[in-house]
């Protein structure tokens, strides 16, 4: 069905909402032609990707901020590493049905081959983070996993996991609206939030509950009735145990009447999707969280007209992404100091940005994955649908310390192996597997300090470039020695971005 | 979500006389944070009816005809009433009267989802009401416990601060004493400054460094502690309910509650980790002459279907049994056994007493507390501490 033709005034002119918004934001702010400089731009990279290199930023503080947004809008949406081999495997899964003792025995084997999937998907995902050319494709690609939720325990085939994170990453920029259609049929979804289980006969309501909670409208926006009605709405919606595609199951599926949100119809799954899309909430939900994600997760009066004007401009564009993103990106609240350095970074911020800012090549991500986890981000595990409420969250005694337990070892020169487990402890000795392989660095990260020092002409550009925010303790060390860069990096202020 | 200030909520629904003004020091007496509170989550929703078994009522077989435990199993509490035999290390606790089973506590209008629910139960809110801090962490604000205290509240076994969570509540995340105090020698010394995130990071770093000048060195105990993770987590709370600077309260966790399938075996494992846990660590404050000042809990974010479903396991409920143990608590079979009759449209079982009610009682009783401050209503409270 063609939401565009159902809901939206035919009257719109069709001008190419690039054009549209780039008219707009060039007459409203001012600096966005000026030269950005390091400090706007390190700010940027840090928000709409994760962090830069100091050798990088040159390019980027040469533009203005119209510029700069604009090249990272033109991000590709395809990944630029390889995912690991099993990827183009089918899946081979034990049937549940049997009960008998080999069964069961394959069934324990192919959960635990999943696990070891999962480490691996993690690992080239954490990789591809490190090493991308479209930072806010990749920085967006893990914000809309945190909002389209699933999880690798319940889903368990991790190449589901594989296949709805290549979905993201190819419309993170792309239209919510169509992004909303996908993710909803994607089969790891349809498993997470039991939608292959809701039939007429028995509805589960999972899937309509969070489609309307988490995914479009918010709390408060809708009613239980409005989520009974749709959970009929979406029954018939499957999953083929053996493709491991969405299937749609005619003689499962409720097709009688209902109203949902004062709309009466006999509606399909796809028609809830489209009254959602067009309930006039939806578009300021998205941009909201957008806002909490760049920008600041403290919302004024003033950014609430912001968030509400860039909302319109969101719809008016039928959803395209990039209009929300260069409303927000170009905004001068993004740019004002109070909203500097005042997010706590994520896990993934502090690693992946740790690595950028000073060099570091990995020889394999795997030694990263254990860290993100005791850290508290598994990717492609959540702990819940809502997913990871970042923010404070991120910091308590536990993590805090952990967060800089890793930085602390990150800096010393000899290497850094991980242990495999990294379980409560951050255990730095060397794994089973790197002995047997051999190698005097398995697994390893070298951190070069002397090339690193040597790019800045003082330590001010150093410390700009790893600071975002003043630091709180006084750094006794000498500039640019191993105990200053040290200071920096355990100083409070390098926990936010 | 909005968070709406209680006091003000209160305000319209009261019509009883209100401290018009947060006090600070008025609420409770310092001194009374020298009793402990130790809360045990049952993380994943306990299946009440097959811990605390209506063994002489044919419903309960009628509503579980396959995962029901059977009659003769049963360790009879009353002539109704009995336990899972995965709990026999909890009978000398009953036995000597210092065991509460607290029957039929949930609330009204109960969500049937993991977060949802334990946000509930964690801030102590309504079910259609959002708050942003924890029961407990209200509390610590209206009251800080002393200085002097290692740290007001110390959670094991999970990461969440949960009912702990507020604005100047010093909250520990402890997985081990030893490795907290090596890693607490990255925390950083400095003032309270800054936007409201860097902040944060600050309030962290002091509350670690002042946890960890006060750790007090490992309390050796002659109690035997299972080895299990909840085994060495209830050891972790002895030895710190022993040392010089104490802490006001501890949650600890055990996890794996959500039985949706084949629950009869894994329910039992669980129940046998909890029993044994609590029976070691009622042993080992007893040693260290602490158990007459503990009060401990359980609590869990739901209790589970009274039907069972068609995979051997039941599916999320609402008013669940709970237990209260201590050297002053009131033992017996306390409130109402909720009714297996009469089921509501899902299935669920009406609660009969509501879960403020118990926290109430534990913030009057145990810390002579005023809860209107805390909860934000009246709530009725139940006789939990002998007098």
């Amino acid at each position: 069905m063609n939401f565009y033709a159902k809901y939206f005034q035919a009257n719109y002119f069709k001008v190419s909402c690039h054009f549209c918004c780039t008219v707009l934001l060039c007459c409203f702010t001012l600096s966005s032609n000026a030269e950005m400089g390091n400090a706007e731009a390190n700010h940027l990279l840090s928000r709409a990707g994760f962090a830069v290199s100091f050798s990088d930023l040159p390019v980027w503080s040469a533009l203005s901020r119209q510029q700069a947004v604009e090249k990272l809008l033109q991000g590709s949406s395809s990944n630029i590493t390889s995912p690991p081999a099993w990827v183009s495997d089918p899946i081979i899964r034990p049937s549940k049905k049997d009960k008998t003792d080999g069964n069961r025995q394959a069934q324990k084997a192919f959960l635990k081959l999943q696990r070891e999937h999962h480490a691996e998907l993690s690992a080239w995902w954490l990789n591809e983070m490190l090493t991308t050319n479209s930072p806010l494709n990749e920085r967006m690609t893990l914000f809309w996993h945190n909002h389209f939720v699933s999880g690798q325990k319940k889903v368990k085939a991790t190449k589901l996991l594989y296949i709805q994170n290549q979905l993201l990453r190819k419309q993170a920029m792309g239209n919510f609206g169509s992004l909303l259609h996908a993710v909803s049929k994607d089969p790891a979804m349809l498993i997470y939030l039991d939608s292959a289980s809701n039939r007429k006969d028995s509805p589960n309501e999972n899937f309509a509950r969070e489609v309307m909670e988490l995914f479009t409208l918010g709390v408060g926006n809708y009613t239980e009735k409005d989520i009974k009605e749709a959970a009929r709405a979406f029954t018939g919606w499957s999953v083929d145990r053996d493709t491991g595609e969405f299937v749609f199951r005619k003689k499962l599926h409720d097709d009688g009447q209902k109203t949902i949100l004062g709309k009466t119809g006999n509606f399909d799954g796809d028609d809830v999707l489209d009254i959602l899309l067009s309930q006039p909430q939806a578009t300021e939900f998205i941009v909201t969280k957008m806002w909490r994600e760049l920008v600041s997760t403290e919302i004024n009066a003033a950014d609430k007209a912001t968030i509400k004007k860039i909302a319109v401009d969101f719809r008016q564009s039928r959803y395209e992404i990039k209009t929300a993103l260069k409303g927000i990106l170009l905004s001068d609240a993004f740019y004002a100091l109070e909203n500097r350095g005042s997010i706590i970074k994520s896990p993934v911020d502090l690693v992946i940005g740790a690595l950028k800012q000073l060099d570091i090549k990995l020889s394999s991500a795997e030694s990263l994955v254990p860290v993100l986890r005791q850290l508290g981000q598994n990717l492609f595990d959540p702990p819940n649908v809502k997913g990871w409420p970042g923010g404070e969250v991120w910091i308590n005694t536990n993590s805090l310390l952990a967060r800089k337990t890793f930085l602390d070892r990150l800096l010393r020169t000899e290497d850094i192996q991980v242990s495999s487990e990294g379980k409560t402890q951050m255990d730095m000795r060397i794994g089973k597997k790197a002995q047997m392989k051999q190698d005097p660095r398995p697994m390893g990260m070298r951190f070069y300090a002397q090339d690193w020092f040597s790019q800045f002409k003082t330590s001010q550009q150093a410390q700009s470039l790893l600071l975002l925010q003043v630091p709180v303790v006084t750094n006794t060390a000498s500039p640019n020695t191993l105990p200053w860069l040290r200071a920096l990096m355990l100083d409070p202020a390098y926990q936010l971005k | 979500m909005l968070r709406r200030d209680f006091l003000k909520a209160a305000t319209a629904s009261m019509s009883v006389a209100l401290v018009p003004k947060p006090v600070l020091a008025a609420l409770i007496n310092s001194s009374q944070y020298n009793n402990l509170l130790i809360l045990v989550e049952l993380k994943g929703g306990n299946d009440g009816f097959n811990t605390v078994i209506p063994f002489a009522n044919s419903a309960y077989y009628q509503l579980r005809p396959k995962i029901a435990i059977p009659r003769d199993t049963v360790l009879q509490l009353s002539q109704s009433i009995g336990l899972n035999p995965a709990l026999k290390a909890l009978m000398p606790i009953w036995q000597a009267n210092e065991l509460g089973v607290l029957q039929g506590v949930g609330y009204a209008d109960a969500s049937l989802s993991h977060f949802r629910s334990i946000e509930i139960w964690d801030t102590a809110s309504k079910s259609n009401e959002y708050l942003e801090d924890g029961w407990l962490g209200r509390a610590f604000e209206k009251s800080p416990p002393p200085q002097a205290f290692t740290a007001d509240g110390v959670v094991m076994g999970s990461p969440e601060i949960g009912p702990m969570l507020g604005a100047t509540a010093r909250t520990i995340v402890l997985a081990s004493e030893a490795q907290f105090k090596r890693q607490a020698k990255l925390a950083s010394h400095a003032d309270q400054a800054g936007n409201k995130a860097m902040q944060h990071v600050l309030r962290i770093e002091n509350d670690i460094l002042q946890a960890a000048s006060k750790l007090g060195g490992d309390v050796v105990l002659k109690t035997d502690f299972p080895k299990h993770a909840f085994g060495s987590i209830c050891k972790n709370a002895c030895q710190l309910a022993a040392q010089k600077s104490p802490v006001a309260a501890i949650r600890l966790t055990l996890s794996g509650f959500d039985t949706h399938q084949n629950q009869v075996k894994m329910h039992a494992n669980l129940l046998t980790q909890l029993a044994e846990g609590l029976s070691a660590l009622r042993a080992g404050l007893i040693e260290t002459n602490r158990w007459n000042s503990t009060f401990i809990m359980t609590y869990a974010e739901f209790g589970r279907r009274a039907k069972e479903n068609q995979s051997g396991g039941t599916d999320h409920g609402t008013a669940n049994m709970h237990f209260a143990l201590g050297g002053k608590v009131r033992g017996g079979l306390l409130g109402e056994y909720p009714n297996l009759n009469s089921l509501d449209g899902v299935g669920n079982v009406r609660h009969t007493v509501d879960f403020r009610s118990i926290y109430a009682s534990v913030l009057q009783q145990w810390w002579g507390a005023d809860s209107l401050a805390v909860l934000g209503g009246n709530f009725k409270p139940v006789e939990l501490i002998k007098t």
